[in-house]
């Protein structure tokens, strides 16, 4: 792998820039890997990157049937926190937050995390409440959050409109100082290049169609439009389609799919510091470093696979983003679109094994998991290396909804992202 | 903004409904012996399914009535919504009729 540094770039300057290699491999399928990892969105590739790099084990295809990042990884809003309600929520994202740190080291590649804060806005009585027991939460378990009043709130974002007089007065925010955001598509590429480096097959435009099982029930191949793939190993990635996907094995999930919706502007100067978020009228808002704002709404009502979702969310979004920040009324929007999330019923991840041998699900993620990319990974790998665990993940199991131990942040928070 | 027939008041804007989720979704008789796993499935499992899915909606800015749809989940493409009750329809029937 080439690796990037100024000094490179200095270099290839003077070559007037020819002689870059390219970033991955195109291979052919081969007959039989070790493991295959069904997805090449930022969670896949982390957890090929994480097999081949921790775990050795480097005979690994990542099979995708668009292009990678091509899923939700490269249409989210990139936010980044860590500060969920529940002990086993905090470790998992926190575990993340930590990794994002000293991401674009590791795998020499510019994700661009800025961590610039990210502030949750209270509207209600209940908001107040819901956001100080977060807090008090978050800093038991060592992930930082604080209380601010809607003047220090608005010393942070300036932009913040905390007159008395709009429909839902700024009552206060939670702020996560550790929190901000990342660019998506960076975290895609950076992880396929590293991963490739290491041996990993990326093979996209290929669609998983099957997963074969033995006499014994346990997996031993994948079917997909470009041949038969041997493998005893297999862990599905597949966001959105991960129900599709589980079907194939004959497992059914606690999920549902849902479109959800994010718009950008035209690109201005900067302007906005930090992350903004307000669940209770439903919209958040960034700037990314081309100039956008970044603007994010709930999900649609329905299920559905259609990867676009009704206007009148988006609208719904925009006239909280208007009330709250009355200085980019006049903004023209630039474009629209929506992914396919997948929702589990306590809105906490599943990253587990499965009742049939040799067969592990990383999903659920629903409308946050982009901030989790780099952890879920980790001990998503180590999962299937193992065939056991990480202590991190060992909570967010499959069986956790016949068990009766949901980890509900759904009741603590009904958040998004 | 997608428009639903309510099988009582006729076609309406999404706006006036409240999306119910799967239709179909039987309790299981007998509670008291009933083992974890049958219990989550209820509660929990879902077919999710890419293409025709049947599931519940109720006209909430409306008749009030929860009834149920067979809606395709690639076009968002309504094939039929009928009345809370009655039996899942005949969907390659009605889909051969449409196409006609
Ligand atoms: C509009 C929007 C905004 C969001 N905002 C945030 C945010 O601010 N912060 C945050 O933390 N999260 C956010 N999320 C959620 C986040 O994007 C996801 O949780 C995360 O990116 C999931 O990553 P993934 O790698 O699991 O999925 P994906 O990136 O979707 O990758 C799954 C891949 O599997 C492939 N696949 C599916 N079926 C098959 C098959 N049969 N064969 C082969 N390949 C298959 C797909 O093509 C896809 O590329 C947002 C999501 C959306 C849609
Ligand atoms: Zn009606």
């Amino acid at each position: 792998m080439q690796k990037y540094s100024a000094f490179e770039l200095f270099k290839r300057a003077l070559g007037g820039h020819q002689g870059w290699e390219r970033q991955w491999r195109q291979p052919a399928l081969k007959p039989a890997y070790d493991a295959v990892i069904i997805g090449a969105g930022g969670h896949g590739l982390a957890t090929a990157y994480y097999l081949a790099k921790e775990h050795g084990v480097r005979n690994v295809a990542v099979i995708e049937r668009g292009w990678l990042g091509g899923g939700n990884t490269g249409r989210n809003t990139t936010i980044i926190r860590s500060n969920y309600l529940f002990d086993e929520s905090a470790a998992l994202y926190d575990h993340a937050l930590k990794i994002w740190d000293t991401l674009s080291q590791d795998i020499n590649y510019n994700v661009m995390y800025s961590a610039r804060g990210v502030m949750m806005l209270a509207h209600t009585v209940h908001d107040v409440q819901s956001a100080k027991r977060h807090i008090h939460a978050n800093r038991l378990n060592g992930v930082d959050n604080e209380w601010l009043t809607p003047e220090q709130a608005k010393e942070f974002c300036p932009p913040l409109n905390i007159s008395q007089n709009i429909r839902y007065p700024i009552m206060g925010a939670a702020l996560q100082r550790r929190g901000g955001t990342a660019r998506h598509d960076a975290v895609a590429w950076g992880y396929a290049r590293a991963a490739d480096a290491l041996g990993v097959d990326i093979i996209q435009n290929c669609e998983v169609t099957g997963i074969r099982r033995d006499a014994s029930g346990a997996v031993e191949a994948v079917e997909t439009t470009k041949g038969v793939v041997r493998t005893k190993k297999v862990g599905v990635v597949a966001a959105g389609h991960t129900s599709v996907v589980m079907a194939m094995a004959g497992l059914r999930m606690p999920l549902e799919s849902y479109p959800l919706q994010a718009l950008v502007s035209e690109p201005v100067k900067p302007a906005f510091p930090c992350v903004v978020m307000s669940n209770t009228i439903h919209a958040y808002i960034s700037q990314s470093d081309k100039g956008e704002l970044v603007i994010g709404a709930g999900t649609d009502a329905y299920t559905s696979y259609s990867q676009r979702g009704a206007l009148h969310i988006t609208e719904h979004t925009l006239d909280a983003i208007c009330e709250l920040f009355p200085m980019f009324r006049r903004m023209r929007m630039l474009r629209n679109w929506g992914g396919i999330v997948d929702v589990t019923p306590d809105r906490s991840p599943i990253l587990s094994k499965t009742a049939v041998p040799g067969l592990y699900v990383n999903c659920g993620w629903g409308t946050g998991g982009f901030k989790a990319t780099p952890g879920s990974g980790h001990v998503f790998a180590h999962t299937i290396a193992r065939d056991e665990p990480h202590p991190i993940n060992a909570p967010f199991t499959l069986d956790r909804f016949r068990d009766g131990y949901l980890i509900d942040e759904a009741a603590a928070a009904a958040v998004a992202h | 903004m997608l428009i639903i027939n309510c099988p009582i008041c006729g076609p309406r804007p999404e706006i006036e409904f409240r999306y119910g989720g799967e239709a179909h979704v039987a309790r299981p008789a007998g509670t008291e012996t009933l083992d974890d796993q049958t219990v989550a499935d209820r509660l929990y499992m879902r077919t999710n399914p890419k293409g025709l899915h049947f599931e519940r909606w109720r006209h909430a800015h409306g008749c009030g009535k929860y009834f149920n749809a067979v809606r395709d989940t690639v076009s968002d493409f309504f094939v039929t919504t009928y009345k809370a009750g009655e039996p899942k329809p005949d969907v390659a029937a009605l889909l051969k009729d449409q196409a006609r």
